[in-house]
Parts: structure tokens; sequence; C-alpha cells
């Protein structure tokens, strides 16, 4: 039968539920680490209770949270409760809330510069962690995107925390630039069946992929069109918001991109686009249903001015023709008077035989929907703002 | 024996209660007690300042015998009250909202 464990980011603190394979009560804990924002909560893949969080706060920066039993309890990597916090020789611990990025082994000075708002050359600097995803394989490995944009990789469960500056020296880096929401590495997808070859998502430079372990990175954005930057096709500059992939195909990539909804069948070599029949192609989240690869979610935003859904109405689209042909789902939905955005992190399935699709909105509300969206209903609402929804799939 | 109040947040984070108590070695300085503190509560390093340049975050300040000291060098000596005990060494959250 198994269980599912959902793990909530709020603006305000984490929340853990947890129900059983009827997905019909739900268990609550929280909020975890009150008062902070947690951009992102995520399991390990092949240690379901090894949980990393990122904690962080205009106030305080950022802190990297870590589980080893399902959220009970939570420590920060390298300083587990009741052991040491001191080296043997003296030294501090806590190199976990150190992101630093790499400068060049040559001069010594920053890698590279990137593209500031106003054109000039400006220093990379280290604001939060966006997203953490733990490896495929091993449970200590996890990677972290980060804003201003690069990705970061510990292989000691979160103790440290070492760039990935292949990604951001491998040429067009210098010409990244923000936009109004900055400049953030927010999607890491790992192939399951090459473990070479991962692809990461950045606002606002695009989509890059690597095929030899992260040393180097070329962008995939072939296809993409976007109005708001000088040349519609620029190799980078594409304000990708989130992209996804079913494990069993892993060279099908489906995108959400600040306007239109993409689908690539090489690997992002080139993209597609499949908005088809949506009210607007404008939002956040994309998914893919766990046993159906052509199975797609998104949930439409009316602009990018306008965060919120058209007509007051909230509704997730379904395609099971993998793009083009949508279906609006509404059942157990507002349908009136609903203005809340669903952020790029906040939608997630589970694996249950009927699949479960989750999103969380901006107005504290975790929908759910046991039946592959044909029709939902909140597992808890009135939590602060959400920002990430995961889920995990429980023996 | 330096006194260190904490705010509320990072108190949590340390898994303190009340003030913190710490030793310096020479001068008592804003460096002196950040380092200490760090030392004695890893778990905060990166949360008060930079923790590659150790410089303070934009929304915390230093409050020291009601002196706003968020702006003075961090290795000016600290006042005599700081030094001995008698005034803690406060670590503020800015206010925001309205």
């Amino acid at each position: 039968m198994g269980n599912v464990r959902v793990l909530v980011g709020t603006r305000k603190g984490a929340f853990v539920l947890h129900s059983d394979a009827k997905r019909e009560r739900w268990d609550i804990s929280g909020p975890h680490f009150a008062g902070w924002e947690i951009y992102h909560i995520k399991g390990s893949p092949v240690d379901p209770n090894r949980l990393y969080a990122s904690q962080s706060s205009s106030w305080f920066g950022q802190v990297i949270q870590r589980s080893d039993d399902g959220g009970k309890t939570w420590y920060q990597p390298g300083t587990p409760p009741g052991e040491s916090t001191t080296t043997p020789d003296g030294t501090p611990k806590g190199e976990s809330n150190k992101f630093v990025y790499d400068t060049s082994s040559e001069t010594g000075k920053p890698l590279t510069t990137h593209q500031w708002y106003d054109g000039t050359a400006h220093p990379w600097e280290f604001k939060r962690v966006w997203h953490l995803e733990p490896s495929l394989a091993d449970p200590d490995l996890v990677y972290a995107g980060v804003e201003d944009a690069a990705l970061f990789r510990s292989s000691d469960g979160g103790k440290s925390w070492q760039e990935v500056s292949g990604l951001r020296g491998h040429g067009t880096g210098s010409s990244w630039a923000p936009g109004a929401g900055g400049m953030c590495l927010h999607t890491i997808l790992q192939d399951p069946r090459n473990s070479k070859r991962m692809y990461t998502a950045i606002s606002s430079a695009g989509t890059f992929r690597t095929d030899d372990g992260g040393v180097t990175w070329k962008p995939v954005n072939r296809g993409l069109h976007s109005l708001y930057i000088p040349n519609p096709t620029a190799e980078v500059g594409h304000c990708v918001h989130r992209i996804a992939m079913h494990p069993s195909r892993p060279g099908v990539l489906y995108m959400q991109k600040h306007w239109d909804v993409m689908r690539s069948d090489d690997a992002g070599e080139s993209w597609n686009e499949i908005s088809g029949n949506l009210p607007t192609d404008f939002g956040f989240s994309i998914e893919v249903h766990a046993h159906e690869p052509d199975t797609i979610y998104v949930v439409p935003i009316k602009s990018d001015s306008e965060h919120f859904p058209p007509d007051g109405k909230l509704r997730v689209y379904r395609s099971r023709t993998g793009g083009n042909e949508w279906e609006a789902l509404s059942k157990g939905l507002p349908q009136k008077d609903c203005y809340v955005n669903v952020l790029r992190d906040a939608m997630a399935v589970d694996a249950l035989d009927s699949c479960g699709v989750y999103f969380g909105t901006t107005g504290g509300q975790v929908y759910a929907s046991t039946d592959s969206g044909d029709s939902w209903a909140p597992i808890v609402r009135d939590l602060p703002p959400v920002f990430s929804v995961e889920v995990l799939t429980l023996p | 024996m330096i006194r260190v109040v904490l705010p509320a947040p990072l108190k949590k984070l340390a898994r303190v209660e009340g003030e913190v108590t710490l030793d310096t070695k020479g001068q008592v300085t804003q460096r002196a007690i950040l380092d200490a503190l760090e030392a004695r509560y890893p778990m905060l390093c990166g949360t008060i300042r930079d923790p590659v340049t150790h410089q303070r975050r934009a929304f915390v300040r230093f409050f020291a015998c009601e002196q706003d000291w968020s702006h003075e060098s961090p290795d000016t000596p600290l006042p005599a009250a700081i030094a001995n005990g008698s005034e803690p060494f406060m670590v503020v959250g800015a206010i925001a909202g309205g």
C-alpha cells in the first residue's frame, strides 16, 4: 500500500504532512524553523528519511538543515545534537552555511561577472538556496541551486559545499542578467539512466546541460522565443520557470517558461511550443504524472504582471498527449474570487498506483488529488504562502 | 566574561535560552566577541556576518551601552562595561514592517 509524506516550504516555516495510501486524513507537523523562509525541502530518493531544507531570511542569511528521521528532528549538518561543535583542533564546524563562489585559479579573482540591471559587469553575490536536489544514488550527495545563479554540490551530507563552477564558466555566464525576481538557479534534473548528464534551469538565463558530470555545460535553449530580450531567439537570456522530466523517458523535457509551455524530445537540443489551447501560457510550475510520461500538469497564471489564475478560477490543466491538447481540472478547486499564485517548486506527484498530484498556493492552501487530477481537496489550508511542495512515497 | 544578547531566531538556532556568556582573548571588540560566539556556536556562522568577508549582515545591528556600534570598526575596543560583563553586547535584528 505505502504511504505519503508531503514536504511544504513556506514563507514562515516548514510543514511535514503524512498520510496513508488513502490520502484522506493527514497528520501535520510544524512549523519547523518558524519565522524563516523555507524555499525548498526535499528528501533523498534512496533514503526517504534523509531530508534537506533550505532555511533563509533577509536578516540572518542562509542556513542548511538536515533530518535523518523523516523530519521529526533537524540539525545543521556538521553540528548534530550532542556532538562537539568544534573539530579536535578547535576549528569551528558550521561550514554548512557557507556557499563561496569559485575564483580563477590563475588570478585568484572572481571567476566571472554577470550583467547588472544597468548593463555593467557585476560580481556574483550569494543570496540564498532556492532548490536542493539530492542525488538519485547517494543520500550524502546533494546539489543546491542558488541565487546569484550557480550550482553547488555537497558530497558529505550537506556539511560543506563546493561550486560546480563549469556552469558559470562555460562561456555565456558573463552575459547572464537577473530579471525582476533576481537571478536564481531553481531547477536541477538528474538523468536516471546517465549519471553524467544533468540539467539546470536559471531565471533568466535559460536551460543548461552537462554530459560529463558537471565539468562542462552548454546552453540548450534552441527553439525558445522570448519577446522580452533584444534577440528573441538568443542562445541565453530566456526566463525559464521550471523544467520537468519523467524518469522513464529522460530525453523528453517539459518546460514552463515565463510565457510559453515547451517540450524537447532530444534532451534539450531543440524545443517546440506545446501551449495549445491553454487559456494563458504564463505560469510557474509544471509536473509529469508518475506513471504516464505523456501526462503533464500546469497551472496557468494570467500574466507576468497579474500573478493569479484567469477569471479568479483556480484550475490545473492536464495534457494526456504530451502537450498541445489541454483539459481544465477544476473539481474541488475554488472557481470564483481566487487570486492566489502557484510558484515553480510548489507542485509534485506521488508514485502510488493511483497517482497523487499536489500543489501549494501563495494563499497557504495545499491541494491534493488522488485520481490524477480529476478531483481535488485541500489537505491543509491557511498556512503561510507556500513556496515549495515535494512528495515522498514511502514503503 | 562577556554577556551577549541574541535575537530570538538566533537563540533558537543555537539552542540557547537567555543571554550567552563568552570568554574572549585580548581586547574586547566586536570581532573578538563574534569570533568567540561562532567558535562556541558554529551554527551561527554566516547568520550575523558574512562567512567569508566577515562583513555585518545588512539587517543586523550591534548595540552596546545604549549606543549603536554597527558602523564602528570591528576592531574598535568596546566600552569597559561590555568587557567586564556589567552590560550585555546586543545583536539585534532590524525592525521590519509597518
